[in-house]
């Protein structure tokens, strides 16, 4: 389906990163936001609240994450595509909701515009120290998907994909920026409305009558309905069976959750995106994301220049994690370089997927700045001896 | 219309008609919590002896004649196990004084020429 | 199964329970316990559904975690059982989203005080267009009987098994302050003036608020030797004085004392939805795009999306 050409600001602009985010959301169809402010994420949700009274929607700003993070979801059921932005201490949060979002499969993005951590941190620097959070912050079992933009441009090409997926899978979709991208200035061009493609809400077309709200018809996702529609349905985060009622037995959940699994990982070739470069004959392979990525790239360039033969994957969407691509690689790579602005988190992931092939070098950050090329370079050279 | 309803009831000689009402019980639900017992305002109902699958001993009518169907047995219900609902059957009861007719809260008003069909 | 039990089987079959077209008899029994209040308050609710004609079909209702909470799946209705005191911003988003919906939020005190206390004010200051119907049965019961806000001093309960000596919050109170336009207090005792709190409630645009005091023969009134639910209702009964108007400080509840009842507060102040329109138009005029206007959100029932755009 096309976007609707009223969230649609067609145009070269010269905007940053948040900006170009909440371009993204209204570009996708997002009419409703709830919103609590945090740095650096602010200006996301500034100007959505500037924005959505004039193209169809709204916002409104709770009185915490904790209120954001359901409120939106209480949007989507009552018919929008919404969305919430935040950073660290506010995803912390948000986690709860989260782990809700998954159960109910609320189709939603959460924006996490990283920055210093943990707890106040450096609220006005980056890092990218959320990304096992993104995956594992919640408790119990479940998927979401995560995409990591470098890029304004990429935050609004990218936020419209995050919601896409959210529809496809209805899952909660993580919009890992971080402050760097997030406060970037660069050249982003929106398209006009009819080259940009939507995903609309998977909308049930059965009758009232009968109908199950989690009944999934062996392709893993149910379709959704609203409130409002007269199909008197049930949502719980319990766990709960195809009619939606709790039904808390150890059958039930292992069937629950292994779908809530499955829905996600079974489709992982069709939500990982990367991109790759001089992968074939590579020696070594350097893995990153988000800003770090393009400092990569010039840590890349320096150690082509001295004859060495790197490639890069640079990871698009980091959950669910390329396995395959990176055991892929690992048969051939001697080694892979993860530089990442934290201690070492999606390195650990890639150490598991390469399965002991490839020996995995982490060139931690702990934030607060970007790499220098330098610092990725050193590593490289040692990776490469 | 009350004007007339007193008109009426002084003219009959058996004395006011109040409305009849009915129970029902869903015997599996009860919990023997006792309020509708308590709170039927004509004391219709006793905790019977029986018991149900759960081991709880449900409500039974102990006097039907004084059933209004108000439905507060209903209402009080946590459980919703029992309901009270009105009839068409009518009851003539005796004419005590002016007084108690007065205050008499007849639930059913009837117009004089149906009554006394 | 159901099975009648008719004390006079030569009349007419009984017509069914009013209050079962608005259940899900698929899941009954409920896990109530004996002489719990809470399915008493949903008789009344029932009954108001009846009496304000509201069409069921844009009636949402949304509860939280607790015995209260579990409402939400007894009911047939949209229903949303959301997470910890988080009900009422939940309920917040769908009726912002879709302000055609008539949005209850029915919860007990815990819930809504404690965890979810920023909420409950907060929404009350914004005057959201809600129905609160607050179930306070003074204690948290689901998870076996601690102290609540709401819980009475020198009470006993498994986190003060000593007696309780925190100060409890005055809900009327509290909510009043905030913002509520309606405030009523009733107890499961006073079954037909409930009914009629909330069918007011559903009359009435704004954040309404409807506590409900209620037996927790369990554990409340067990751990405190306060005897079972029907002691407890005789106890409404007798110690409840009806006070329409009263002021909301002077209708703290103490242990065994008296229960002041009664709508305290009928206000009239601009709701959420009128303010935000009317602010959007005085600031941008024409440019003001009023998706209420349009439709809100819902898709048609009969399924799809029938657009040509998503939106």
């Amino acid at each position: 389906m096309k976007a609707d050409p009223r969230g649609v600001l067609t145009g070269t602009h010269f905007i940053d990163g948040d900006h170009a985010c909440c371009e993204g959301a209204l570009a996708a169809g997002a009419r409703f936001a709830a919103g609590y402010p945090i740095t650096p994420s602010t200006e996301v949700v500034e100007r959505f609240a500037q924005r959505v009274p004039t193209v169809g929607g709204c916002f409104i700003q709770m009185e915490d994450e904790l209120a954001a993070s359901i409120t939106l979801q209480g949007g989507v059921w009552g018919g929008a595509k919404a969305f919430t932005v935040t950073s660290g201490p506010g995803f912390s949060l948000m986690m709860e909701h989260i782990g809700y979002a998954a159960m109910t499969e609320t189709p939603c993005v959460f924006v996490d515009v990283q920055r210093g951590g943990p707890s106040t941190g450096l609220p006005t620097l980056p890092a990218q120290g959320d990304m096992m959070q993104a995956k594992w912050g919640s408790h119990g079992d479940y998927e979401i998907i995560a995409l990591c933009p470098n890029s304004p441009q990429e935050c609004f090409d990218l936020t419209i994909k995050a919601f896409n997926f959210a529809e496809e899978y209805r899952v909660p979709v993580m919009f890992m920026m971080d402050e760097v991208v997030g406060h970037m200035t660069e050249k982003v061009v929106i398209p006009p409305a009819d080259q940009i493609e939507v995903v609309p809400r998977n909308h049930t077309h059965k009758p009232v009558e009968g109908f199950l709200p989690y009944a999934t018809n062996g392709n893993q996702v149910p379709e959704m309905v609203h409130a409002g529609e007269g199909y008197k349905f049930h949502v719980t985060g319990l766990t709960h069976d195809e009619r939606g009622y709790p039904n808390m037995t150890p059958a039930v959940q292992q069937k629950l959750i292994t779908r809530l699994q499955n829905k996600i990982r079974n489709a992982v070739d069709r939500i990982t995106m990367y991109e790759e470069e001089a992968t074939q004959n590579a020696d070594v392979i350097v893995v990153s994301y988000g800003i770090t990525s393009r400092v990569a790239q010039r840590a890349i360039d320096m150690a082509r220049a001295r004859g060495l033969k790197v490639g890069k994957l640079r990871l698009i969407t980091a959950w669910p994690f390329p396995d395959k691509k990176i055991a892929e690689l690992a048969e051939r790579a001697k080694a892979f370089v993860v530089p990442e602005l934290n201690l070492g988190q999606m390195s650990r992931e890639v150490e598991r997927a390469s399965g002991g092939k490839a020996k995995t070098y982490l060139v931690p950050h702990a934030g607060g700045s970007v790499h220098r090329p330098e610092e990725i370079l050193n590593v490289i050279l040692e990776a490469a001896r | 219309m009350l004007a007339n309803w007193r008109e009426f009831s002084r003219s009959c000689s058996s004395g006011v008609f109040v409305a009849k009402g009915r129970v029902s019980i869903v015997v599996e639900r009860c919990k023997a919590c006792g309020f509708c017992v308590e709170f039927c305002p004509t004391k219709v109902l006793a905790l019977s002896s029986a018991f149900n699958s759960k081991g709880y001993h449900p409500p039974h009518v102990v006097a039907p004649e004084k059933c209004s169907g108000c439905d507060l047995c209903g209402m009080y219900c946590p459980d919703f196990a029992i309901y009270g609902h009105r009839t068409d059957e009518k009851k003539a009861a005796p004419l005590k004084s002016e007084k108690a007719t007065s205050q008499a809260k007849p639930v059913q008003v009837q117009p004089a020429r149906e009554a006394q069909s | 199964m159901t099975q009648l039990v008719n004390p006079i089987p030569h009349l007419d079959p009984a017509p069914g329970n009013p209050v079962e077209p608005f259940l899900r008899s698929d899941r009954m029994p409920h896990i109530w316990c004996p002489g719990c209040g809470i399915g008493t308050t949903v008789n009344c609710f029932a009954e108001a559904l009846i009496e304000s004609k509201i069409d069921l079909k844009t009636l949402a209702l949304v509860s939280g975690i607790g015995c209260t909470g579990r409402v939400a799946g007894y009911v047939k209705l949209d229903s949303f059982h959301t997470t910890h005191g988080r009900a009422i911003p939940f309920a917040t988003g769908l009726k912002l989203a879709n302000p055609k919906l008539n949005v209850v939020v029915y919860s007990g005190d815990g819930d809504l005080s404690a965890i979810g206390g920023n909420h409950l004010i907060h929404a009350a200051r914004r005057n959201i267009d809600l129905k609160v119907i607050c179930v306070n049965n003074l204690i948290y019961a689901m998870t076996g009987g601690q102290t609540a806000p709401t819980t009475p001093g020198h009470a006993t309960t498994s986190t003060s098994p000593y007696g309780t000596f925190e100060p409890a919050f005055n809900l009327p109170h509290l909510v009043e302050a905030a913002g509520a336009v309606y405030v009523a207090r009733w107890t499961t005792f006073h079954v037909r003036q409930l009914a009629r709190s909330i069918t007011e409630a559903f009359n009435k645009k704004g954040f309404s608020f409807i506590e409900v005091i209620s037996p927790c023969p369990t554990l409340y009134q067990r751990r405190n030797k306060l005897g079972d639910g029907l002691d407890t209702m005789k106890y409404y009964k007798e110690k409840s004085k009806t006070k329409h108007g009263a002021p909301t400080s002077e209708v703290g509840l103490t242990l065994n004392g008296e229960i002041i009842v009664g709508k305290f507060v009928d206000r009239d102040r601009p709701d959420y939805g009128s303010l935000l329109k009317a602010q959007m138009h005085e600031s941008l005029g024409d440019k003001y795009v009023d998706y209420d206007e349009e439709q809100g959100y819902a898709c048609s029932a009969d399924g799809g999306c029938e657009e040509d755009s998503c939106h």
